[in-house]
C-alpha cells in the first residue's frame, strides 16, 4: 500500500505505509559550531547558538540560513564547539571581588579635587597678603559654575559634568 | 509553532527525587525561585533533565512536523505573494525545529537519537499536525489559529527556568509575529471575499475547532498536576489556563468575521469571566497521539523518507576525526 496524501510531491515519491523502522548508526552526525553575529558594523559580535556542519565553509552557510535569515547582519563567524575553553559556573565565585577594588574604579578617586583645595588653602593661611593667589581662586570658582550648567547636546541627551 | 507538557508522563524511569543531593537540590531549587536561569553545565536533578528533554524534544519535533501540513499547499497556493509568504513561514518553522533541536542538546540527547526516536514513535509531536490541510484555507486557519494557540505557549515558557530553551524562544517568538499577521490576512482575506470562499473558511473552521480546542492538552481536572514542574519553571501554567487564555483574545476576533464556531456552548461567563465550553472529544485526542490519527503515517514517512534520502550526503561529509561535543549553550 503507497500512503495517499493531499501533497501532490508526496504521491509522486510513493511511499510505503509500512514503518521500515531506519536506524540511523549513532556516530552518524556532524560536529556543530558557535555562531556569532554581528548586526551592523561597530557593533561587537554576539554569540546566537549553534549549527551542525561538516565543515567551516557549510557552517557559515547553515549560519547565514539559521540566524541571518530575518534578521539584520554584517558578518558572521562560527567557531568549532570543541576549540571554545569555557569558565565553570561550579567556579563562578572567582568573579566575586575578594577585598575592596575601588583602586581600580575611576570614583575610587573622587578626593583629589579635596587635596587640592586643602593644598590651596594651606598656601593662603602661609602668605595671606598674596593678590595673585585670590584671584586663582576666584577664576576657578568660576570656572566650576560654567561646568555644573547643563549643555543640551543634538540628540536631546543632557550633557553635563558632575 | 508550539511548545508545552500538555500531557505530563509520570514513569520511574531514572534517579527519584529522593535519591538526589537534598542540598544540591537546596540550591538549585533556590536558584530557580531567586528567578535565576540554569545553565546546561550546572547540578540539575535527573527528573529536571528528563522532563525538559522530552519537552523541547517534542516542542522541535511539532515544528518540523507542523511544516508538512502546511507545506502540502505551497505548490498551489493563490498568486505568488501567498506562496512566497507560505514558503518563508515554512522555512521558518524547520529553522524552529533546529534551534529547539540545539536547545535540548545541551542537556546530553543528541538531535540523531532524538530524530531516532521521532521516526520510531517513541517520542511525540503536537497531536494538531496529525490532521489533514484539507483546502487551502486550513493553512490559512493553521497559521492564525494554531499559531495563536502556540505563541501563547511559546511567550508563557520563555519565562521558565532553562537557560537555552529561554534563548531559542525569544528568537522563535520574534518570528511568530509575522506567522500570525500572515495568517489573520489569509483568513480576513477568505472571509471578506466571495461566498465560496467564506464558505471554505468556515469548513476549514469546522475542521480544525476540535483540534484547536485539543491544543493545549487535556483538561486541569484530568490531566497530571505537574507541581514539582511548576515549581521549577518547566511548566508555567496549566492547560485550563493557556485555553482560557487562547479563547479569551481569538473567539471575539473570529466572531468579528462573522464565522460560526461549531460549539453552541462557547460563552464567557459573566459573572466568573472564564469562557464555558462543550469539551472536545478527549478519547480522540488520546487516539490519534497514540498513532490512529488521519495524517500519523504519512507525517513520519515523509520524515523518514527526508532521513533516508539525505542520509549518502550526511556521510559522504563526515569527517571521522571531527568528534562530535555537546554544545556550549
Amino acid at each position: 500500500m503507497k500512503i495517499q496524501s493531499l501533497d501532490p510531491r508526496i504521491n509522486r515519491i510513493e511511499l510505503p505505509e509500512e514503518n521500515n523502522n531506519t536506524r540511523i548508526p549513532p556516530m552518524d552526525q556532524w560536529q556543530t559550531y558557535e555562531v556569532f553575529h554581528q548586526q551592523a558594523r561597530g557593533d561587537q559580535h554576539k554569540h546566537v547558538g549553534i549549527v551542525h556542519a561538516p565543515n567551516p565553509e557549510m557552517a557559515l552557510l547553515f549560519a547565514k540560513e539559521q540566524y541571518a535569515r530575518r534578521s539584520q547582519c554584517v558578518n558572521l563567524w562560527v567557531v568549532r564547539t570543541a576549540d571554545v575553553y569555557a569558565t565553570s559556573y561550579d567556579d563562578a565565585d572567582i568573579f566575586e571581588p575578594a577585598f575592596d577594588k575601588s583602586y581600580r574604579e575611576s570614583w575610587g578617586y573622587k578626593d583629589t579635587r579635596q587635596l587640592i583645595e586643602k593644598f590651596k588653602k594651606e598656601k593662603e593661611m602661609a602668605s595671606p597678603a598674596t593678590p595673585t593667589s585670590s584671584s586663582i581662586s576666584e577664576e576657578n570658582h568660576s570656572s566650576e559654575e560654567t561646568s555644573k550648567k547643563k549643555v543640551v547636546g543634538k540628540s536631546g541627551i543632557i550633557i553635563g559634568k558632575k | 509553532m508550539y511548545g508545552n507538557l500538555t500531557i505530563i508522563e509520570i514513569d520511574n524511569f531514572g534517579k527519584k527525587i529522593e535519591e538526589e543531593d537534598p542540598i544540591k537540590l537546596a540550591e538549585f531549587e533556590a536558584r530557580i525561585a531567586r528567578g535565576e536561569k540554569i545553565e546546561p553545565q550546572d547540578w540539575m536533578p535527573f527528573e529536571y533533565r528528563k522532563q525538559l528533554i522530552r519537552m523541547i524534544e517534542q516542542h522541535a519535533h511539532s515544528e518540523i512536523i507542523g511544516a508538512l501540513p502546511e507545506g502540502t499547499w505551497i505548490t498551489r497556493a493563490p498568486g505568488f505573494k501567498r506562496k512566497l509568504a507560505l514558503m518563508a513561514k515554512v522555512q521558518d518553522e524547520v529553522g524552529h525545529a533546529q534551534l529547539l533541536y540545539a536547545a535540548a542538546e545541551t542537556l546530553g540527547k543528541s538531535r540523531e537519537e532524538m530524530i531516532q526516536d521521532l521516526l520510531n514513535g517513541k517520542s511525540k509531536y503536537s497531536n494538531v499536525f496529525n490532521y489533514p490541510a484539507v483546502t487551502w484555507a486550513d493553512t490559512a486557519i493553521i497559521a492564525w489559529l494554531i499559531d495563536a494557540g502556540a505563541i501563547i505557549n511559546q511567550v508563557t515558557n520563555s519565562k521558565g527556568s532553562y537557560g537555552p530553551y529561554c534563548r531559542a524562544l525569544e528568537r522563535i517568538c520574534a518570528e511568530e509575529s509575522f506567522h500570525l499577521r500572515y495568517g489573520y490576512d489569509t483568513c480576513v482575506h477568505l472571509a471578506t471575499g466571495t461566498p465560496s470562499q467564506r464558505k471554505m473558511l468556515q469548513d476549514a473552521l469546522n475542521r480544525w475547532w476540535t483540534p484547536i480546542m485539543h491544543f493545549h492538552g487535556p483538561p486541569d481536572k484530568i490531566s497530571v498536576h505537574g507541581e514539582k514542574l511548576m515549581k521549577w519553571k518547566v511548566k508555567l501554567a496549566s492547560n485550563d489556563e493557556m485555553r482560557q487564555q487562547f479563547l479569551d483574545m481569538y473567539v471575539p476576533k473570529i466572531w468579528e468575521l462573522g464565522l460560526e464556531i461549531p460549539d453552541p456552548n462557547l460563552h464567557k461567563n459573566p459573572e466568573t469571566g472564564k469562557w464555558e465550553y462543550t469539551e472536545p472529544d478527549w478519547n480522540e485526542f488520546m487516539r490519534v497521539i497514540n498513532g490512529d490519527g488521519p495524517c500519523n503515517k504519512e507525517r513520519l514517512a515523509v520524515r523518514r523518507y527526508a532521513e533516508e534520502k539525505g542520509r549518502w550526503v550526511r556521510m559522504a561529509l563526515l569527517r571521522k576525526e571531527e568528534k562530535y561535543v555537546v554544545p556550549l549553550a
